[in-house]
C-alpha cells in the first residue's frame, strides 16, 4: 500500500512537469504579454514596463529560461503575482479552486448517484418501458452539447424565476445564517450541476447496464436464484458489486471529463471557478495566474486517479495494491 | 497470401459459410436493419446535402444584414396559405411593420402581401465555389423578406447562417477526424509494431495527452495563434489544435489492435517471407484494423463538433461575421436576448441534431462491425 502510494506520487511528478513545461512553452510562443497593453497608458513611463519586463523575465523569448524562472520558485511553493490582480496567485486561486470542485463534486454526485441506480434498473427490466426512457437519457445527454443545455437552462430558469440565472450567491447571501447560506448555494448549484453532470450520466448509466446484462448471464447468479435467493439480494448482493468495477476505474476519467467540461458551464453560469479564472487570465495574458491554474488542474486529475485506484482496491478484494 | 487472411478472419470465415458475401457486405446488411443508425446516416446525408448546397438553400447571404429589422421572429409558422377569403392561394408571407424600436416587436403589415417564389434571382454565389449563379431555391421580393427561423441582432437571417455555418462546423469533424486518424493510425501502428522502448515513449505521450484537460488545452494553444488571422486559417488552426488533442484515444484503440494481430500466423508468415516491415505495417497488419478505425473516427466525430463550437463560442473560433454554429450562440448569452428571443439558440438544436445522428451511426457502425453479433 505504502509503496503503490510512493510509486503513483513518483510517477505525477514527471506528468506534472511535461504537463506545465508544455503550458509554459505556449504561452512564450503566443504572441505579446500583459505588459503590452500597458503601453499608452497615461501614468505609465516607457522604462518602467521595460524594468516589469525584466522583473517578470518577460524579456526572454527562451523558453527553457522562462520555465526554469517559473519552476524554481514554484517548487518552493511561490507561484509568483497575478498580473492583472496584483496579489498572490495562491490567495486568488485557492477560493476558485474550492468552487470548481463544489460545481465537480455536485456533478459526480449527480451523474454516479443516478447512473448506478438507472443502469442497474435498465439492466434487470430490460427492453421494458423503463429501459427505453433510460436509453433515451443516454442519447440525449451523449449528444446535447453543453454550450446549448446551459443557455437553455437559463432560459428556463429566467422563464419560470424558480431558479437562479447565473453567479454563486444571492445578493442578500451576507445576511443568511449558516444553514441559509447552504441551502443558497444549493440552490445556485442545481442548473450548473444538472448540465455538468448530464453528459456523466449518460456514460454511467450505458457502461452500468451493459456491466449489469453481463453478469446478470453469469453461473454465480444461477447459483443465487437456485439457492432461493430474493431478487433484491440477488441484484445488489451479488451481481452490482461485480458490476460496478468498469465503473470506478471510469472515475479517474470522468474526474479529468467533469474539470474539462466544467470551462463551459462555469463560464456560461458565472460561476466564479478555475475554468473562469483560467478563460479570463488567457484573455489577458495573465501567465503566473494561468500556470497556478493549470497545476492545479492537473494535481486535481492526479489526485482523482488516485483516489480511483483506491477505492477500487477498497471494494474489489480481489485487487491488491502492491 | 490471400488464402491465409480468408482462413483466420472471423468476418471471412463466417460470410463463406453464409454463401460467400464479402466482410463489408455483412457489415452494410447488419447496419441497415439497425434502424437508429440508418435515421443517423439519413440524417447526416441532409444535413451535409445543405451545407454543400448552402448558397442555394439559403435566402439571403450570410452578411445580408437588415439594420431596421433585429430580432425578427420566425416566419415559419405564418407563412399563410389562404388569403383573407378563405382561398387557397399560393404561399406569402405579409409585410413587416415595426412596432416598438426598443423592445423590438413587430406586426404584419396586411396591407403587402409577399408570395413566396421560387428558385428566384437574389445574391451572387458560386457553386459548389465554381459555377457562378444568382438562382436561390426561394425567396420574396424586395423589400420583403423571409426569415424562416428569425433574424438575429443585426437583422441577419438565421435560416441562412446556420446553411452558411454547417459548412464550417460540419466539415471541421471530417476534416479533423482524417488528419488524427492519420496520426493516430501511425503513431499506434508503430508503437503496437514494434513495441519495446518506442511503444513505451509513444505511450507515455498518448497518456499525457488523454490526461490533460482538453478544453482548457484548447484554450491555451489557442493563444499562439494571433486572433485576427483570416477566416481560413483560424478554421485550419482550430482543426489543428483539435486533432493535436484527439489523436490519442485512437493511437491508442489501434495499437491494441496491431499488438494482438501481430502474433497473427499470416504476420508471421509475412515476416519469414521477408516482407519489410513498412509492408508488413501497412498491408497486412493496418488493413486487418480498418473496421475499427472507422468505428473509431466515426464516434469520435461529435468531438471535434462540440469542439468548434465550445471555441467558437467563447470567441476563440471562427469570427464574426464568419457564421458558425458555435459563435451564432455567443450572442444567445445576453439574458434579455435569451428570454425576450428564444429563437437564438435555434442553432444549437442542429449541433445537437448533427451529435446525435453521428453517435447513432457511430454506434450501429460499432455493433454491424463486431463479429460476434450475427444477426
Amino acid at each position: 500500500m505504502k509503496t503503490f502510494l510512493l510509486r503513483r506520487i513518483l510517477f505525477a511528478i514527471p506528468l506534472i512537469v511535461v504537463v506545465t513545461f508544455i503550458t509554459k512553452s505556449m504561452l512564450v510562443l503566443a504572441p505579446g504579454s500583459y505588459l503590452d497593453s500597458l503601453y499608452g497608458t497615461p501614468g505609465i513611463s516607457q522604462e518602467f514596463i521595460e524594468r516589469q519586463k525584466r522583473f517578470h523575465h518577460l524579456d526572454t523569448e527562451n523558453v527553457f529560461e522562462r520555465y526554469w524562472f517559473w519552476f524554481w520558485p514554484a517548487m518552493r511553493g511561490d507561484f509568483g503575482y497575478s498580473f492583472r490582480y496584483r496579489a498572490s496567485v495562491w490567495g486568488l486561486i485557492g477560493e476558485r479552486v474550492v468552487n470548481t470542485l463544489m460545481l465537480t463534486g455536485a456533478a459526480l454526485i449527480f451523474s454516479w448517484g443516478l447512473a448506478i441506480p438507472l443502469g442497474v434498473l435498465a439492466a434487470v427490466r430490460r427492453n421494458s418501458w423503463a429501459d427505453r426512457v433510460c436509453s433515451f437519457i443516454s442519447f440525449f445527454g451523449l449528444s446535447i452539447p453543453s454550450v446549448f443545455f446551459s443557455l437553455l437552462m437559463i432560459m428556463l430558469a429566467a422563464k419560470s424565476g424558480m431558479f437562479p440565472v447565473g453567479s454563486m450567491r444571492s445578493a442578500y447571501w451576507d445576511e443568511l445564517n449558516a444553514w441559509g447560506r447552504f441551502l443558497d448555494l444549493l440552490w445556485h448549484l442545481a442548473l450548473p450541476t444538472v448540465v455538468l453532470g448530464t453528459i456523466s450520466l449518460a456514460q454511467y448509466m450505458r457502461q452500468m447496464r451493459s456491466e449489469m446484462i453481463e453478469t446478470l448471464s453469469q453461473d454465480f447468479i444461477r447459483t443465487a436464484r437456485a439457492k432461493g435467493l430474493s431478487q433484491s439480494r440477488i441484484v445488489w448482493r451479488h451481481a452490482v458489486p461485480n458490476a460496478i468495477n468498469p465503473l470506478v476505474t471510469l472515475f479517474g476519467f470522468s474526474l479529468a471529463f467533469l474539470l474539462a467540461g466544467a470551462l463551459i458551464t462555469e463560464y456560461v453560469f458565472a460561476w466564479p471557478g478555475l475554468g473562469t479564472l483560467v478563460y479570463e487570465s488567457l484573455v489577458n495574458k495573465d501567465e503566473p495566474m494561468v500556470m497556478a491554474a493549470v497545476t492545479m488542474l492537473v494535481l486535481m486529475l492526479v489526485a482523482g486517479n488516485l483516489i480511483a485506484d483506491l477505492l477500487l482496491a477498497l471494494i474489489d478484494p480481489r485487487i491488491r495494491l502492491e | 497470401m490471400a488464402e491465409t487472411v480468408a482462413q483466420i478472419h472471423p468476418l471471412v470465415e463466417s460470410a463463406r459459410s453464409r454463401g460467400g458475401l464479402s466482410p463489408s457486405q455483412i457489415i452494410w446488411r447488419k447496419l441497415g436493419r439497425n434502424r437508429a443508425a440508418m435515421f443517423g446516416l439519413y440524417t447526416l446525408i441532409a444535413l451535409y446535402a445543405a451545407a454543400l448546397l448552402a448558397p442555394f438553400l439559403a435566402p439571403y447571404s450570410y452578411t445580408d444584414a437588415d439594420t431596421k429589422l433585429p430580432f425578427y421572429p420566425p416566419m415559419i409558422a405564418r407563412i399563410h396559405l389562404f388569403d383573407e377569403e378563405g382561398r387557397l392561394s399560393r404561399p406569402f408571407v405579409y409585410g413587416i411593420k415595426p412596432e416598438d424600436n426598443e423592445l423590438k416587436t413587430y406586426s404584419d403589415d396586411r396591407s403587402v402581401k409577399y408570395p413566396i417564389r421560387f428558385f428566384v434571382r437574389g445574391d451572387e454565389y458560386r457553386i459548389l465555389w465554381i459555377i457562378p449563379s444568382k438562382i436561390h431555391l426561394f425567396g420574396v421580393e424586395r423589400p420583403g423578406r423571409i426569415f424562416l427561423f428569425g433574424s438575429d441582432q443585426l437583422g441577419r437571417d438565421i435560416f441562412s447562417r446556420i446553411l452558411y455555418g454547417a459548412q464550417i462546423s460540419l466539415t471541421i469533424g471530417i476534416v479533423g477526424i482524417i488528419i488524427s486518424t492519420i496520426i493516430g493510425v501511425v503513431v499506434g501502428g508503430v508503437a503496437g509494431y514494434f513495441g519495446g522502448v518506442t511503444d513505451f515513449l509513444l505511450m507515455r505521450g498518448v497518456e499525457v495527452l488523454l490526461a490533460l484537460p482538453s478544453l482548457y488545452f484548447i484554450l491555451i494553444m489557442r493563444q499562439m495563434f494571433a486572433s485576427d488571422a483570416s477566416s481560413t486559417s483560424v478554421y485550419m488552426i482550430i482543426v489543428l489544435i483539435l486533432a493535436f488533442i484527439g489523436w490519442a484515444t485512437e493511437a491508442r484503440v489501434i495499437r491494441g489492435m496491431v499488438l494482438s494481430i501481430k502474433e497473427r500466423e499470416y504476420v508471421i508468415a509475412a515476416r519469414a517471407l521477408g516482407l519489410g516491415h513498412w509492408r508488413i505495417i501497412t498491408r497486412h497488419i493496418l488493413p486487418n484494423t480498418l473496421s475499427f478505425v472507422i468505428v473509431t473516427a466515426t464516434l469520435s466525430v461529435p468531438f471535434y463538433i462540440l469542439g468548434e463550437v465550445a471555441l467558437s463560442f467563447l470567441g476563440a473560433g471562427i469570427q464574426e461575421p464568419e457564421a458558425s454554429w458555435g459563435n451564432m450562440l455567443t450572442a444567445a448569452q445576453n439574458l434579455w436576448y435569451l428570454q425576450a428571443f428564444p429563437w437564438m439558440v435555434t442553432p444549437g438544436f442542429f449541433i445537437f441534431i448533427a451529435v446525435m445522428a453521428w453517435n447513432f451511426l457511430g454506434d450501429g457502425l460499432r455493433d454491424a462491425a463486431d463479429p460476434r453479433t450475427i444477426s
